[in-house]
């Protein structure tokens, strides 16, 4: 199933010579450097492969919120549970997002209740379903980034049903990153930026980073020499300190992008302000639908208003976390009440949640 | 946040830390454990020892129920399925496989013509196994009660009383050898799951193990083997930290030796799975004494069924009770106990 010459991205050989050069950089830096990640699939590689214990000390990688059902505002699922109630309705969505807590029960609680919620692996499955019961609405909770959103934005370019609707909880990478840098001592040195979503929307997006905020990034793919190559790029810049935004992912990304892609977001979205689970509300970090498909937005369709949601439960660090100020493991409730069979926060229910991951490949 | 209900969930029986809470909560008030100081309910092997006075060899028992749904999935059915499963537990306790009793619950509505097949496949799996099905028990309940039909089985067999194989019988320095591929079985069967539509050839590595014990049958009676393991439920992630805690010792395995399908690489990958907490149903896991282990490994790959084992790791005395990864990359991490898995039941 391998792409042919892909090998080499997971030759242990290659890895002792990267290792063996991200050394030397250290050396040459002669201080500690922090860098940040942005994507579940990240952490995951890095965990999996056993990364963190191959690197030098002085080189500390911290989660961001890469997350897209982490990241979900309680308001939200509650908005989507409170739908779910009704009568005559479908709820449809990705397979964690039913098992996050929000307020006050998860969607997966309302399901055993006898609501009507079903896991689906995309949203023309829900589409499908929509056809298939014409006297029911069926409503997509849409969550995920960049790379999710020409997926919905192109079944309701393509003339779904009329009993098929999105609750639109889409949020956008670029503003979550900007608004990292702008965290206070929180002191980021370079990112390693998710080469899934550049592949959707290109590398100038993130260019912003290492032009404007002097901070290096590279967007890198998905196996364990992607990772360490990434950080070798992003060493040799701190070393340089000449600041860029670099490829790594060559090898699909291309630095337009997916122009394709592209066209379906705009035509359906807009970027709008919007509420991060346990960081805030984010100045054009999520979309909305626009006007045009307005009969399709669950929100201007039915009538809903959701008050006091609670984000982040008492005792929980899933913000904190998400922010890379601690790891999962300076949580109190961290493998002792939290665990992915019960989980308390968003960062452990969720396979790309940093704590999930952490519960899962690490001792402590 | 509310507060969890008390109450079974499906990962309680998925065969992870949920699953030991649920048999210790089952099993703690039990006031005989085990019989003449043999392996008893508080082991947790896989079967259980009952040493007869003035007699060199001793019963073993095993008990089994099996869910599998499907009935039909590729590679086998829900009748094999039991017997392996019976079989395979007596042959991990060092045991000559010899009887066993058959239990059948149904549920109102199905079809003779499955119960056929299903029953055939039972019966031809025994022949194969030489075991013979002495007593058993049948139910019908009513519809919506069950799916289908559920089968629960007593394996018995004989072993010599000079066999010390247990689950805490692991010495450090042991080599750990595994009979072929992992996680075909659970891999198979998610992949027909409703709505994946996951188009592979892939099928259950549900089989009789009785070949491949038969090629070690000196080391076993020797003592130079020192504990077996069927890794059917947890996969290899859960057997592994059950010998690495009952033994007191770690484990540490070379991810590079570990033998996995392509397939199963990439289903897992593509549903986020972890092929070492993954079912299989015809594998087997030893911990070998280091000084034999090769000439064990060559005896297991003669055979037709373990032509694709694999030392895949050693026993150290550091870590005691954990399972550690040599990831491909050099990289190490822990192998940790399965939660228990989200995934309908699957054996």
């Amino acid at each position: 199933m391998d792409i042919p010459g892909s090998e080499i991205l997971k030759s242990k050989k290659f890895t002792e010579k990267l290792i063996k050069n991200i050394k030397a950089n250290l050396d040459a830096i002669a201080k500690k450097v922090k860098l940040m990640h942005v994507c579940g699939t990240h952490e995951h590689t890095i965990s999996k492969y056993g990364l963190r214990s191959l690197l030098p000390e002085g080189i500390e990688i911290v989660s961001g919120p890469g997350c897209p059902v982490c990241v979900c505002p309680a308001a939200d699922i509650d908005k989507a549970i409170e739908l779910g109630k009704r009568k005559d309705t479908v709820i449809t969505t990705f397979g964690d997002m039913i098992r996050v807590p929000a307020s006050n029960i998860s969607l997966s609680e309302l399901k055993a209740e006898g609501s009507d919620i079903r896991i689906v692996y995309g949203p023309n499955d829900a589409v499908k379903i929509a056809k298939q019961n014409p006297n029911k609405e069926v409503i997509f909770f849409a969550i995920g980034f960049e790379t999710t959103v020409p997926l919905i934005g192109y079944e309701l370019k393509t003339n779904p049903p009329s009993n098929f609707s999105v609750i639109c909880a889409h949020k956008l990478i670029p503003a979550a990153l900007e608004l990292l840098i702008s965290i206070d001592r929180l002191n980021i040195d370079g990112f390693i930026s998710p080469g899934h979503v550049a592949t959707i929307i290109g590398l100038k997006p993130f260019e912003l980073f290492s032009k404007s905020y002097r901070v290096p990034n590279v967007v890198a793919g998905f196996e364990p020499n992607d990772v360490l190559l990434g950080i070798l790029m992003l060493l040799k810049q701190i070393k340089s300190k000449k600041y860029e935004t670099i490829n790594e992912y060559s090898r699909v990304v291309k630095s337009e992008g997916n122009e394709v892609a592209q066209n379906v977001i705009s035509e359906v979205f807009k970027s709008t302000v919007s509420p991060w689970r346990g960081i805030g509300r984010i100045l054009d970090g999520g979309l909305a639908i626009k006007e045009k498909y307005a009969e399709f937005d669950a929100d201007k369709k039915f009538d809903i208003e959701i008050n006091d949601a609670q984000d982040i439960p008492p005792g929980c660090s899933c913000h904190l976390v998400m922010t890379g100020k601690i790891y999962p493991n300076e949580c109190k409730l961290f493998r002792k009440t939290c665990t992915p069979i019960n989980p308390i926060g968003p960062c452990m229910v969720s396979q790309e949640g940093t704590c999930s991951i952490y519960y899962k490949y690490h001792s402590d | 946040m509310p507060t969890p209900k008390k109450i079974i969930r499906l990962a309680h029986g998925a065969g992870g830390i949920l699953q030991e809470e649920l048999i210790d909560f089952i099993t703690k008030d039990i006031s005989h454990k085990n019989i003449n100081g043999g392996i008893g309910v508080l082991d947790l092997d896989d079967g259980a020892t009952m040493p007869l006075h003035n007699y060199d060899q001793e019963f073993v028992f095993t008990a089994d129920g099996h869910t599998v749904y499907p009935l039909f999935f590729p590679g086998g059915d829900l009748g094999k399925l039991s017997i392996c499963g019976t079989v395979n537990d007596l042959l991990m306790m060092g045991a000559k496989p010899l009887a066993l009793t058959s239990n059948i619950i149904i549920e109102e509505g199905l079809s003779f013509e499955i119960l056929d097949k299903i029953i055939t496949s039972f019966n031809q799996t025994a022949e194969e196994a030489q075991i013979a099905i002495i007593c058993g028990d049948t139910k019908v309940m009513p519809k919506g009660s069950l799916q289908d039909m559920i089968m629960t089985t007593t394996g018995i067999g004989l072993r010599k009383n000079t066999i010390k194989i247990e689950d805490k019988n692991l010495k450090i320095g042991d080599k750990i050898i595994i009979t072929g591929p992992i996680g075909d079985h659970g891999t198979a069967l998610m992949a027909k799951r409703e709505g994946l539509n996951i188009s592979t050839n892939l099928d259950s590595d549900v089989a009789l193990l009785l070949e491949i014990i038969k090629s070690i049958e000196n080391e076993i009676n020797n003592n130079v083997i020192h504990a077996m393991k069927d890794p059917t439920r947890g996969g290899i992630a859960g057997a592994l930290n059950h010998w690495a805690n009952k033994s007191n010792l770690s484990i540490f395995i070379e991810e590079e030796k570990v033998p996995i399908r392509n397939q199963v690489k990439a289903i897992c990958d593509m549903l986020g799975l972890d092929p070492y907490n993954i079912a299989c149903e015809g594998r087997a896991l030893l911990s070998v004494d280091p000084n034999h282990a090769e000439e064990v490994l060559d005896k297991i790959q003669s055979t037709k069924l373990g032509k694709g084992a694999q030392i895949i790791g050693e026993t150290k005395s550091e870590n005691p009770k954990r399972v550690l990864l040599n990831t491909i990359v050099g990289g190490t991490r822990f192998i940790d106990m399965p939660l228990g898995e989200p995934i309908p039941r699957i054996c």
